[in-house]
């Protein structure tokens, strides 16, 4: 009410003004400072009318609060996480969460969708009918249900724990999702990552090597078989210099739940393959225009050629595809990232969620909403900019 | 121009008489529409055949069906002895052995002139990558354009772009060479470029079949002429009878249209 009245009253009278606004310059400068003066009226009646009702409600701004105890549970965390714990620590394992969901759905999605929209096009009628349908039924359907279902899935159609299906000994399928062992704790293990971290770096130095020595002699040398060697013997190696530990760490059921083992919850699982299968529709349409969008004749060209369609279409279609296909991809990536914030509907912690909870608690709704505006921007900036790095990288040098 | 390029004299060579493309009754439809009626085609080692024709005439589709880009319907293709059928493998054999042209170069525009030139004797003949680049350059050398083997398709003008594409045809060694209007997509005064290489290909004995309305490439360098309308080889003879004596109506009309205008 009141935004309308003071907005309007800075408006100039209609020809009233005795500059010359027929200027067109004169006119938009005059405009211009109109819509600015009108923003910082309303921006300046929101925060005062904002900070005069936080007074009342005494409630103290900034972010203080972040230092105070949560003294909330969380379902699921990538690091240790107790109600005793801090507001800030709370949203930490919100944010890592809605990461986790982030980085695993994109890559899935990517995958998936890649696969679909090649099967979109392929010769053999009842794949492209199959990849069309999956594309058009997944697409029409709001991701909130499609959550909801999975989300059923899980918790509604299989048995409570303590009927908890057993397919393989010692891996539980449950309404609180599934359990499988993991191997119990062990110094071997990490020096087994650190083996696997030597092994790449060494496969990647015999590549270059065996590329360098075959430009230079001719000689082929079977540096992939070599890489795979290093890659898989040299953990190996390690876990049975270690003396091949075999202990794992079963579930088992205590109480009304599971204890020990790995877990994936019913709203992980839930969140993730909802947004996977939903984002994975629109990718597939992306790659499948991506190279519809390269002319028949690069095909044309490499079948001449004698190359035969698996090369042709990772060494000439896809390359060219990319460039087309990346920047809607960009924008699909950010999708699934906010999308992320359904997981509020299932109750899978992700920042938003956590957020709520706290703001909720603490009153401190501005401090909440900036933190999660910021994060989500922070995480689109990082995609986009890593996105256009990329767009940059592929594009085609032109004349 | 054609007439500047009828005076070059070619030294008409011996044949070695062993076949090396035989079409025989082959038909294709599009739909209802039979483009090729009944083609018999047989074409020797070291022959150098020029294709014309109108528009439509269905002179393109032909020379696809030779390296299976299209697929016949009725008939048998076999080339270098291989048959083309449905079989895969045959296919990708015969491709190995048949370069082509194409109208619009239709080179890769996102690996340089090196790299478009050395894919596939990599990923098909699996020749050591520095073998294959050196070959390359040594083709890019004959077509004259060795000094671009760095840029991108992008930074050439047509002619060049045609010549990169001859090169990299000659990378996989074919046996034979399908051109399809190699010069009817460029300007004026690159057509000569082009042609220049294809003579000098035609020199060097390499199987050419041309599809084209160069006559003066025609008559400098062609053993054969053959005439194509509506679907139909109409007629085929050696230049010097098929300019001077075409023996039908239809090969006479297209003669006067094309060669006077
Ligand atoms: N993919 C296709 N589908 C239907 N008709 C086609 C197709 N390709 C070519 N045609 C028709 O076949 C005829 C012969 O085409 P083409 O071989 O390209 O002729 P030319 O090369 O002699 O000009 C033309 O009438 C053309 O319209
Ligand atoms: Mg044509």
């Amino acid at each position: 009410m009141a935004t309308e009245t003071r907005t309007t009253q800075g408006a100039p009278p209609p020809g009233g003004v005795s500059f010359s606004l027929s200027d067109p310059t004169f006119r938009a400068i005059v405009y211009q400072i109109l819509v600015v003066g009108a923003v910082v009226l309303v921006g300046w009646f929101l925060i005062s009318n904002t900070l005069d009702n936080l007074a009342r409600r005494s409630i103290a701004t900034g972010y203080h609060f972040l230092e105070r105890e949560a003294a909330f549970g969380i379902g699921e965390s990538l690091i240790d996480y107790s109600p005793k714990d801090t507001y800030g620590r709370a949203f930490l394992v919100g944010v890592l969460n809605t990461l986790k969901v982030s980085i695993i759905g994109v890559i899935l999605a990517t995958i998936i969708g890649t696969i679909i929209g090649v099967a979109r096009l392929s010769s053999n009628w009842l794949i492209a009918k199959l990849a069309s349908t999956y594309v058009e039924i997944i697409r029409n359907i709001p991701p909130l249900l499609q959550l909801f279902f999975w989300y059923a899935l899980v918790s509604d159609g299989l048995p409570p724990v303590r009927q908890a299906l057993n397919p393989i000994p010692g891996v539980f399928l449950s309404q609180r999702g599934l359990r499988v062992p993991v191997p119990a704790p062990d110094p071997v293990w990490a020096n087994m990552g650190i083996a696997l971290l030597v092994a790449i770096v060494a496969a990647w130095g015999v590549s270059r090597w065996a590329r360098a020595r075959q430009a230079r002699t001719g000689q082929p040398f079977p540096a992939g078989w070599t890489g795979l060697g290093l890659i898989v013997g040299l953990p190996i190696l390690t876990w049975l210099a270690g003396g091949a530990p075999l202990a794992m760490d079963v579930p088992k059921l205590t109480g009304f739940n599971f204890t020990g083992g790995g877990a994936i919850s019913p709203e992980f699982f839930a969140i993730l393959t909802g947004l996977t299968l939903y984002t994975a529709a629109f990718i597939a349409e992306v790659v499948r225009s991506g190279i519809k969008a390269v002319n028949w004749g690069q095909t044309e060209a490499a079948r001449a050629l004698g190359l035969p369609s698996s090369p042709t279409l990772r060494l000439v279609i896809l390359p060219q595809a990319l460039r087309v296909i990346v920047p809607p991809l960009t924008s699909q990536y950010l999708n699934l990232t906010k999308n992320s914030s359904l997981a509020l509907a299932i109750g899978y912690p992700d920042l938003v969620s956590i957020a709520n909870t706290t703001l909720n608690q603490t009153g401190q709704a501005i401090e909440g909403v900036t933190m999660i505006m910021g994060t989500y921007l922070v995480i689109s900036l990082s995609i986009s900019i890593f996105m256009n790095w990329y767009n940059k990288r592929i594009a085609l040098v032109e004349r | 121009m054609s007439q500047a390029m009828s005076q070059g004299t070619k030294p008409k060579h011996t044949l070695s008489g062993e076949e090396i493309i035989r079409c025989t009754g082959v038909n294709k439809w599009y739909g209802e529409f039979h483009v090729l009626k009944n083609v018999n085609l047989s074409v020797q080692k070291g022959e150098r055949i020029v294709v014309c024709g109108p528009s439509g005439s269905g002179k393109s589709t032909m020379i696809r069906c030779l390296n299976r880009l299209e697929e016949h319907q009725k008939g048998t293709i076999v080339i270098d002895g291989i048959e083309l059928t449905n079989n895969l493998k045959n296919i990708e054999l015969v491709r190995r052995e048949v370069g082509m042209v194409f109208q619009h170069f239709n080179l890769f525009p996102h690996l340089t002139v090196l790299e478009n030139c050395t894919l596939a004797p990599i990923w098909v003949r699996k020749m050591p990558k520095a073998e294959a680049e050196e070959r390359a350059m040594s083709y890019l050398k004959r077509v004259r354009i060795a000094e671009q083997a760095k840029k991108y398709p992008g930074q050439l003008s047509g002619g060049q772009q045609q010549r990169v594409a001859i090169a990299r045809s000659l990378c996989m060694s074919p046996k034979v060479m399908l051109f399809d209007e190699p010069t009817s997509a460029l300007d004026p005064e690159m057509v000569k470029e082009v042609l220049d290489v294809m003579i000098g290909l035609a020199e060097d004995g390499m199987t050419m079949l041309c599809v084209t309305h160069e006559m003066g490439f025609a008559k400098s360098v062609a053993d054969r002429v053959i005439f194509m309308d509506r679907g139909e080889i109409v007629e085929q003879d050696t230049p010097d009878a098929f300019f001077s004596n075409p023996k039908s109506e239809r090969t006479r009309l297209f003669l006067s249209q094309i060669l006077n205008h």
